[in-house]
């Protein structure tokens, strides 16, 4: 039977952009990640190039996360309280593709850490691991400003990806990721339309649109996983659409928001109807990623390695 | 395609006559295009252009009911590609296994599980929908016998799944009744499968790994009479499956491909890993299927499956909302304490679980912010002092409660002076996120 064409034609495509540096390229990173280039809509390669797998960046804290349960801070317990070891057990043992240096320990009630320190955390972290490195701040503007040129500057050249410009804070990591040659990250909370605004923003102080990431803050699974989903959706199609100013590639903060959710987090004795937590949690994660993966999410930030594990399969079956 | 307003202009009798209503014939057909009026409106179109007209607004994709009575399964007969466009409509059905080569005791038990999976979430149940028995034991007397058990002890919709004429009918002779959907279908059985179905007037699923032979399905048992069919896409893994998934909606709703005009299902059941299952039901689920049936019955599977579900076939235009009133949680006394929140079923559902963990009986009054959040409540002025002075007035608050304290959200501590002023209450700053609520209740009341 004939049966239709139903191949779309898009007229753009998700633009492309390598985090980290080789030596030959001017860092020390034995390993690059390419993401984004999708010419498609996720994974359907019948309209077009489905572009590079989406990449997996366990998160690392510079701040011993004493509100985790349990069972996410048992894989790690040992090196905890050791960013550069925690982070190099996520790439040796865990498979992370990146790692998510969140630099929480600069928050004034976390520790209040000087940029001098922050920047050495960094630097002990690189030295650590082999693969490229996100750099996210503590999400609060004044001292986020006051840290991150350090920490920019002792990263030269690693070809970074740090985080992030927002519509009312945007300059100072603009100025230093073009300085040092870093990508940026540009927030929005789930709004469309000022995600495309904090582009534009960026954008104008001359930083190059290849090397931006897109995020809109991310709603977990059952809190609010949809407004993620279809702003994301609706990022994609405005990409492919011809929006150069909507077309980067996309991360979003998994672990962090599976994590605040009850049906990850509440203890098996409160809720022994739900199963236990020690899959209960991981697979909130799970799904949680591999739903927004759907909606065109390039780079998903994760917690716990059970999570990771059953996400990079899945990534797999849909990009082999 | 649907047919324009002048498509539909060119079959009517062009009278202007004014009986439907509309001033002109014109008129009546462009509220037609965008479904706002019925040809039944218009007394003196011909059956001839009815009948045209009949086919060419039927929906693109079929709506199909598997299944009778209160837990029966309604899919297909969705608009569009993208659930920001309009919306979803007809939820995802989720089935769980059953292989009929269970002795009584493992099946019963597994029954018995699966019966009692369902969650309550944001105020709402959610259950899984339906049963697959799979014909694994190849014998028609086990499929037959465990049709038979299964169709008496659970009120879900059934599947019954057996590529054997003579082991369906074995089947089927035991609980037909129940309008279970025939799957199994392939090229080698169709025509024996077809006649089942038409005889029992039962749904059929038929399966392909093309969407070529799937289409040619689809028309052979059409052309035998049957409407009601879903179409089992068994491609070669899962991006396969959601690329074939994808073609089906988009031939149906772009191009009026009436073969593949119906809703679709798809097995998840040949995962070692209950991740991977899990994972590959969650996508099927976000991307197209109107069932997919799984394996795994544990509640740490199918809770964040029967989530997905809830999220992405909520209404994107329409905030959820719970009705602003006064909610009892546990057994409060004159002495309770009061929090207030917003009518976001997101933001209340969250406050009320926390409230509900931490045991301390209390009131919560969510205030009407049309929906919104707290912060964007307060942003768009949407939660103001005069908003809840009105809120609690509106729920007699003074009758329920004998103390003048009010506990407000965190993240709004900057209007404790207002609202003190306006109400003359004592006012709390709770924490920031429903999560610090427990600790709040258990230390400060």
């Amino acid at each position: 039977m004939a049966l239709p064409v139903v191949a779309e034609k898009w007229s753009n495509s998700v633009k492309e952009l390598t985090i980290g540096a080789t030596q030959a390229e001017g860092g020390t990173r034995e390993k690059t990640v390419t993401v984004g280039g999708a010419k498609c809509v996720p994974f359907i390669e019948c309209d077009g190039e489905t572009g590079n797998r989406p990449a997996i960046a366990m998160d690392v804290l510079d701040y011993v996360p004493n509100d985790w349960p349990d069972i996410l801070r048992k894989p790690i317990e040992d090196v905890i309280d050791e960013p550069a070891k925690w982070a190099k057990k996520c790439v040796d043992e865990f498979g992370a593709d990146l790692i998510c240096l969140k630099l929480d320990s600069i928050h004034p009630d976390k520790g209040d850490k000087s940029p001098e320190e922050a920047a050495d955390t960094v630097k002990s972290v690189l030295e650590a691991v082999n693969v490229p490195l996100i750099i996210w701040g503590c999400e609060l503007n004044d001292k986020d400003n006051q840290v991150m040129p350090k920490v920019s500057e002792a990263a030269k050249g690693e070809k970074c990806l740090m985080g992030y410009a927002a519509q009312d804070n945007y300059k100072v990591i603009t100025a230093v990721c073009l300085a040092d040659g870093h990508s940026i990250i540009t927030q929005a909370p789930l709004d469309i339309n000022i995600g495309k605004q904090v582009n534009i923003l960026v954008s104008e102080l001359g930083f190059p649109l290849d090397r931006i990431v897109m995020f809109q803050s991310t709603g977990a699974l059952g809190y609010g996983i949809e407004y993620t989903y279809s702003i994301q959706e609706r990022e994609r199609l405005a990409a492919l659409s011809g929006d150069n100013l909507m077309a980067f590639p996309v991360i979003s903060n998994v672990g962090f928001e599976a994590w605040r959710a009850k049906e990850a987090k509440a203890k098996d004795e409160d809720v022994a109807q739900w199963g236990a937590q020690e899959d209960r949690g991981p697979m909130w994660e799970t799904i949680t990623a591999t739903t927004l993966i759907q909606s065109g999410v390039d780079i998903v930030r994760m917690y716990h390695p059970k999570a990771v594990a059953a996400v990079k399969k899945y990534i797999d079956e849909l990009t082999s | 395609m649907a047919l324009t307003g002048l498509d539909i202009f060119k079959l009517l009798p062009k009278t202007n006559c004014k009986k439907c209503g509309k001033p002109t014939c014109l008129a009546f057909a462009m509220q037609m295009a965008q479904k706002k009026a019925s040809i039944d409106e218009c007394p003196d179109v011909s059956e001839e252009s009815k009948s045209q007209l009949g086919s060419a607004s039927a929906p693109p994709i079929r709506l199909v009911t598997i299944g009778k009575g209160d837990k029966e399964v309604k899919i297909g007969e969705e608009n569009v590609l993208f659930r920001h466009e309009e919306k979803f409509y007809h939820p995802t059905a989720v089935a769980v296994t059953i292989d009929d080569d269970l002795d009584d005791g493992a099946l019963n038990d597994r029954l018995a599980k699966i019966n009692a999976l369902k969650f309550v979430r944001v105020g709402t149940e959610i259950e899984i929908d339906m049963v697959a028995i799979i014909n694994k034991s190849g014998s028609a007397d086990k499929f037959a016998a465990a049709a038979k058990t299964v169709s008496e002890n659970t009120a879900l919709s059934l599947i019954l799944s057996s590529s054997s004429i003579d082991n369906m009918a074995a089947a089927l002779a035991v609980c037909s009744d129940k309008k279970p959907l025939i799957h199994g279908v392939n090229s080698t059985n169709v025509d024996g499968m077809a006649g089942l179905a038409k005889v029992d007037g039962c749904p059929i699923a038929v399966s392909a790994s093309t969407l070529d032979e799937l289409a040619e399905l689809s028309e052979k048992v059409k052309k035998d009479g049957l409407e009601d069919i879903v179409l089992d896409y068994a491609g070669s893994g899962l991006k396969d499956n959601l690329q074939g998934l994808t073609s089906i909606r988009r031939a149906a709703l772009k191009k009026s491909f009436r073969p593949l005009g119906y809703p679709t299902m798809s097995f998840v059941t040949n995962c070692d890993d209950p991740y991977q299952e899990t994972a590959n039901a969650s996508a099927y689920l976000a991307k197209y299927s109107g069932i997919v049936v799984v394996n795994g019955i544990e509640p740490w599977q199918i809770m964040p499956l029967l989530t997905v579900r809830q999220n992405i076939y909520t209404d994107p235009q329409k905030p959820v909302q719970v009705e602003s009133k006064l909610y009892e949680v546990g057994q409060p006394d004159e002495n309770a304490p009061l929090l207030l929140t917003t009518n976001f079923s997101l933001t209340y559902y969250s406050v009320e679980g926390e409230v509900e963990g931490s045991r301390v009986s209390s009131y919560i009054l969510p205030v009407d912010t049309e929906g919104t959040s707290v912060l964007t409540a307060y942003s768009g002025d949407k939660l103001n002092e005069k908003v809840v002075k009105k809120a609690m007035e509106d729920a007699k608050v003074e009758d329920s409660v004998k103390h003048r304290k009010l506990i407000i959200p965190g993240l709004v501590a900057i209007m404790s002076a207002k609202l003190k002023d306006e109400l003359g209450w004592e006012i709390l700053v709770g924490p920031k996120e429903a999560s610090g609520l427990s600790a709040f209740l258990k230390s400060n009341w």
